[in-house]
């Protein structure tokens, strides 16, 4: 397949990694902006889950008023240039575009969406003024898409806010686990400086949360917290041979490719174990690297794919193979990955069962497990009264408030893992909650 | 195959497609280029006294994704010597003697006129066209519109250039007036041959925010131009029309204004004009539209059954009446094709807030094609002009037309609103709601 040479540089990198979703040019969004039909109550603001007023930011990109498309984006989603390239569009608003109906391109919203805010940031436009502060402070824990977007609604709301992050960068996900052709490292970074600038909250970096010590001054010092932690690392499969070198978990393999970029190991035959969107962006990725071979291998068949199907096409279009209805049963090497040793599956009544006899031996150098991530439950152990559902994930009420009532929590560490436009809207829609939990407004 | 020649005043031409007076015409060498691609006549680029012109020239009105929806200009006549333009129609007359060469002529004194209309005669143009329509600059000096809107005195110029004409008088009328037919009685009066219109609108075509002044802008200042292009083409195809029904005007018509395609060309035609000329869309395509507009033609003609563009000219006209001629009871309701809708509820918003209240939104469960109120619905078309898909709302009849009454009928019959309050008068029957209602939640109608 090899249609990917290796990139031994950072130019060569970008250039396997090219952007899917490449910036308008003027001539571009003037023609586009120009298809808008300024729907009323229009589907697409209603499939965005910040609510963002599309036809109105289309129509001011049309009549030249760019700045202002940027903060109608803005006020609805403070991740709106993120949103912009990363969102699902083809399931969010592009997908709900009237023009679907009449099998005509619907518009490229999220294209107009980053053309707009990207002017508002490069140009550095001023487009908020905070809260007056009216005395209470609030923690952050994570500077995710839910903790900054939580953190900057609260400074409008008049709070001094205090992100505690574990990495050194904030962005969360949008930085170390969505697709590099999705969004660029400086992209993602430019928004959240952009961010704070305006809204003036502060991040403290190397500082995770982590002990009940921790947590205990948090809570001595502010007058609610929130947690916007995500999710955790890959979990494990509790297969014999996990632990061979070249065996690695998806997150980390992609936070890896994120940070360190064409220096990143990978194999010549990889293999990648899970049929989801993290299982489609880890085969894309390893193809986009430059390996002979990737196979994606799935327990369930190719309908059962939780993957959205563009996710999947992209994969398939850069060379990627599947097996469907296979289940690792090991995985075989000396001290690095050899082969896995398969066993094929049928679904019956929504369960798996393998099929005795048909084993078979698959030969790889690496193995990508994209078989879901844990979550935070030790961290969450420390605080108290704080409960999770069957699949750990924070319980919270409509204004986002665990059962403790002082701590809030959204993004994935509240909903098992959407996507950012998610943690955005929730992380905003906490912010709320806290306001009303506090001021009682 | 139908036969698109046409004689048009006594000027014959293989089809009626013209290049109007404008800088497509401004020398022999687009004028040959234009012939052989297939047009059939051309109005040369006003001659006169040579003038300078400024630059920048043109502005235009962009319309969404459509450039030069309309457009406009402040030059002036041609600004080339006359020996030139005399000797190049010669020697386009001589390679395609078929063709239509009309010289457009604008000058001043009674002499001048004798002079230019003799020159260009012998120089082998077919007819003059007088232009009494430039709406900028010329008339400054007492020439083009200023003359166009003074029907004594253009009545008078016509009667001097036809003491010397040998060939067919055009007459260009400018549209920059109030009745249309006034001007062009007056040139039928003055001996003129036929008529051609419009010539451009008085415009300003947009405002530079910037730097506070209209576009063109020339070193910082600008000045009122001429309008032309597809915007045009309404108020054009209403003057023709005007021009076309006024007994006392009884001329050919040549139409212009925003024409582009074949279509634009036979809508002129069935409102009255003999043939057609184009300056616009041949600025912005060049001459190779004509490509489409003589096959389109040739497919239409062929369609209809109709052999020469004489059966089709003024064809519409009788159909076009005052409005106290309409039928009062001829009813038609909007009518939503659920298969072709794409939801964009346009039609609710413009009928909501622009017409009647006359569209209502499905409640609940994610349903969202638009019904009419059938009892509101007063047939205005707005919801069906709003439409983004094509044939989606249609208007049906909802009368059996066994009855016709016009207004002029009831005016007979003294069956007319006369006072205030009156029962008779329309909007007393239309079901519309309370002025509260518009601050009631929006959402209200929907579940
Ligand atoms: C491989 C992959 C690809 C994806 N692709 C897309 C995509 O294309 N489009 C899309 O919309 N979404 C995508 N997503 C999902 C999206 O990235 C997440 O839904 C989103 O980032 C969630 O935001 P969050 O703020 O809840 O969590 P995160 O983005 O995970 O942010 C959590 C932050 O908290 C910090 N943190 C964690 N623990 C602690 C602690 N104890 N103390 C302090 N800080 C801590 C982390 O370092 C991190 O910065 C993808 C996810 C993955 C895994
Ligand atoms: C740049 C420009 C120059 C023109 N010059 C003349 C002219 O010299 N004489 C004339 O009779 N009309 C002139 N016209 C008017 C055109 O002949 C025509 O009447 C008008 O543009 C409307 O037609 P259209 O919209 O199809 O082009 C000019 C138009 C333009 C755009
Ligand atoms: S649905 Fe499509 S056409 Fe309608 S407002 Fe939204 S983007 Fe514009
Ligand atoms: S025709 Fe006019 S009144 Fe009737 S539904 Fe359409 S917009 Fe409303
Ligand atoms: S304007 Fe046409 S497509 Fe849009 S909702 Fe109305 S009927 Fe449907």
């Amino acid at each position: 397949m090899s249609e990917f040479q290796r990139p031994s540089s950072k130019k060569e990198f970008d250039r396997n990694f090219s952007q899917i979703k490449p910036f308008l040019n003027e001539t571009q969004a003037y023609y586009e902006s120009s298809r808008c039909l300024f729907c009323y109550d229009a589907p697409c603001i209603q499939a965005c889950p910040t609510g963002i007023d599309i036809p109105l930011f289309i129509r001011q990109i049309h009549s030249g008023n760019t700045i202002g498309a940027a903060k109608t984006i803005y006020d609805a989603n403070y991740l709106g240039h993120a949103c912009g390239q990363v969102c699902p569009t083809e399931v969010l608003c592009e997908g709900a575009c009237v023009y679907n109906h009449q099998h005509i391109k619907p518009i490229e919203i999220g294209r107009l969406q980053s053309f707009a805010t990207t002017q508002a940031i490069i140009q550095n436009k001023k487009l908020f003024i905070t809260g007056k502060p009216n005395g209470k402070k609030v923690a952050v824990i994570g500077a995710g898409p839910a903790g900054i977007s939580c953190a900057c609604e609260l400074r409008m709301l008049g709070y001094e806010v205090d992100i505690f992050e574990a990495k050194e960068k904030p962005s969360g996900l949008t930085l170390y686990g969505v697709a590099p052709y999705k969004i660029t490292n400086k992209e993602a970074l430019d928004e959240i400086k952009y961010l704070q600038e305006q809204f003036e909250f502060s991040v403290k970096y190397r500082s995770p949360i982590v002990s009940k010590r921790d947590i205990e001054k948090l809570e001595i010092k502010y007058d609610a917290i929130f947690i916007g932690i995500g999710l955790g690392e890959t979990s494990e499969i509790k297969i014999s041979g996990e632990n061979l070198r070249n065996c690695v978990g998806a997150t980390e393999f992609i936070e890896k490719l994120r940070l360190t970029q064409h220096r990143v190991h990978v194999g010549n035959k990889v293999i990648v174990l899970g049929g989801g969107n993290t299982a489609m962006d880890a085969a894309s990725e390893s193809a986009r690297m430059g390996a002979d071979k990737v196979i994606l291998a799935y327990r369930r068949s190719k309908e059962e794919m939780k993957a959205y199907d563009f996710e999947y096409e992209l994969a398939k279009k850069v060379g990627v193979k599947s097996l469907f209805n296979v289940a690792p049963v090991k995985i075989i090497g000396k001290t690095k990955v050899e082969s896995i040793k398969f066993i094929r599956t049928r679904t019956r009544r929504g369960k798996i069962e393998a099929i005795k006899g048909t084993e078979f031996v698959e030969n790889c150098d690496m193995v990508i497990k994209a078989t879901g991530q844990a979550k935070h439950v030790d961290f969450f152990s420390h605080i108290p009264g704080l409960e999770l559902d069957d699949s750990g994930r924070i319980r919270v009420n409509k204004m986002f408030q665990t059962k403790n009532k002082k701590y809030f929590a959204a993004g994935d560490a509240a909903n098992g893992g959407k996507e950012v436009v998610n943690a955005a809207a929730e992380g905003k829609a906490a912010a709320r909650g806290i306001h009303r939990f506090i001021i009682g407004k | 195959m139908p036969d698109l020649s046409v004689n048009f005043a006594g000027i014959k031409s293989p089809n009626p497609f013209w290049l109007a007076s404008a800088p497509p015409t401004n020398s022999g060498y687009q004028v040959m280029k234009a012939f052989d691609a297939g047009w059939g006549g051309a109005v040369w680029k006003t001659l006169g006294i040579p003038i300078v012109n400024v630059s920048s020239r043109y502005g235009a009105l962009n319309y969404r994704d459509t450039r030069m929806m309309g457009f406009n200009n402040i030059e002036l006549i041609s600004d080339r010597p006359l020996k030139d333009n005399l000797r190049e129609i010669e020697e386009v007359k001589k390679h395609f003697p078929n063709h239509a060469v009309v010289a457009s002529l604008m000058v001043q004194s009674r002499e001048e006129w004798h002079q230019i209309v003799k020159d260009v005669e012998n120089a082998g143009a077919d007819g003059v066209e007088l232009n009494f329509g430039c709406p900028h600059g010329m008339c400054e000096r007492g020439m083009g519109s200023a003359v166009g809107q003074e029907p004594n005195v253009l009545k008078t110029i016509v009667s001097w250039v036809k003491e010397v004409s040998k060939k067919p008088v055009i007459v260009k009328l400018t549209p920059n007036i109030t009745d249309i037919t006034e001007p062009a009685i007056a040139a039928r009066l003055g001996g003129a041959d036929a008529i051609s219109l419009i010539n451009t609108i008085q415009s300003l075509v947009g405002v530079d925010l910037d730097n506070f002044v209209t576009y063109p802008a020339v070193d910082g200042k600008s000045t009122n131009g001429g309008y032309c292009g597809p915007a045009v083409k309404p108020i054009a195809l209403n003057m023709v029309k005007n021009c076309a029904q006024e007994q006392g005007v009884n001329l050919p018509i040549s139409g212009i204004g925003g024409i582009e395609n074949w279509r634009d060309a036979v809508e002129f035609i069935l409102l009255g004009a003999t043939n057609v000329q184009v300056c616009t869309a041949v600025m912005h395509y060049g001459f190779g539209i004509i490509r489409e507009m003589i096959p389109g033609l040739e497919r239409y003609m062929a369609d209809k059954g109709f052999n020469h563009i004489n059966e089709m000219v003024g064809k519409a006209l009788p159909n076009i009446k005052t409005w106290e001629n309409l039928n009062l009871n001829y009813k038609v309701i909007a009518e939503i094709n659920k298969k072709k809708c794409i939801e964009c509820q346009l039609c609710y918003i413009a009928c909501e807030d622009g017409a009647h209240q006359a569209i209502g939104l499905p409640k609940g469960n994610g349903q969202r094609v638009p019904f009419i109120i059938e009892e509101n619905c007063v047939g205005c078309n707005l919801c069906s002009l709003v439409c983004p898909v094509e044939g989606c709302i249609t208007m049906v009849r909802k009368d059996d037309g066994s009855k016709v009454e016009t207004w002029h009928d009831r005016t007979e019959k003294g069956n007319i609103p006369t006072t205030f309050n009156d029962q008779l008068a329309g909007g007393t029957h239309h079901w519309i709601p309370e002025p509260l209602d518009a601050l009631k939640h929006k959402k209200s109608n929907r579940d």
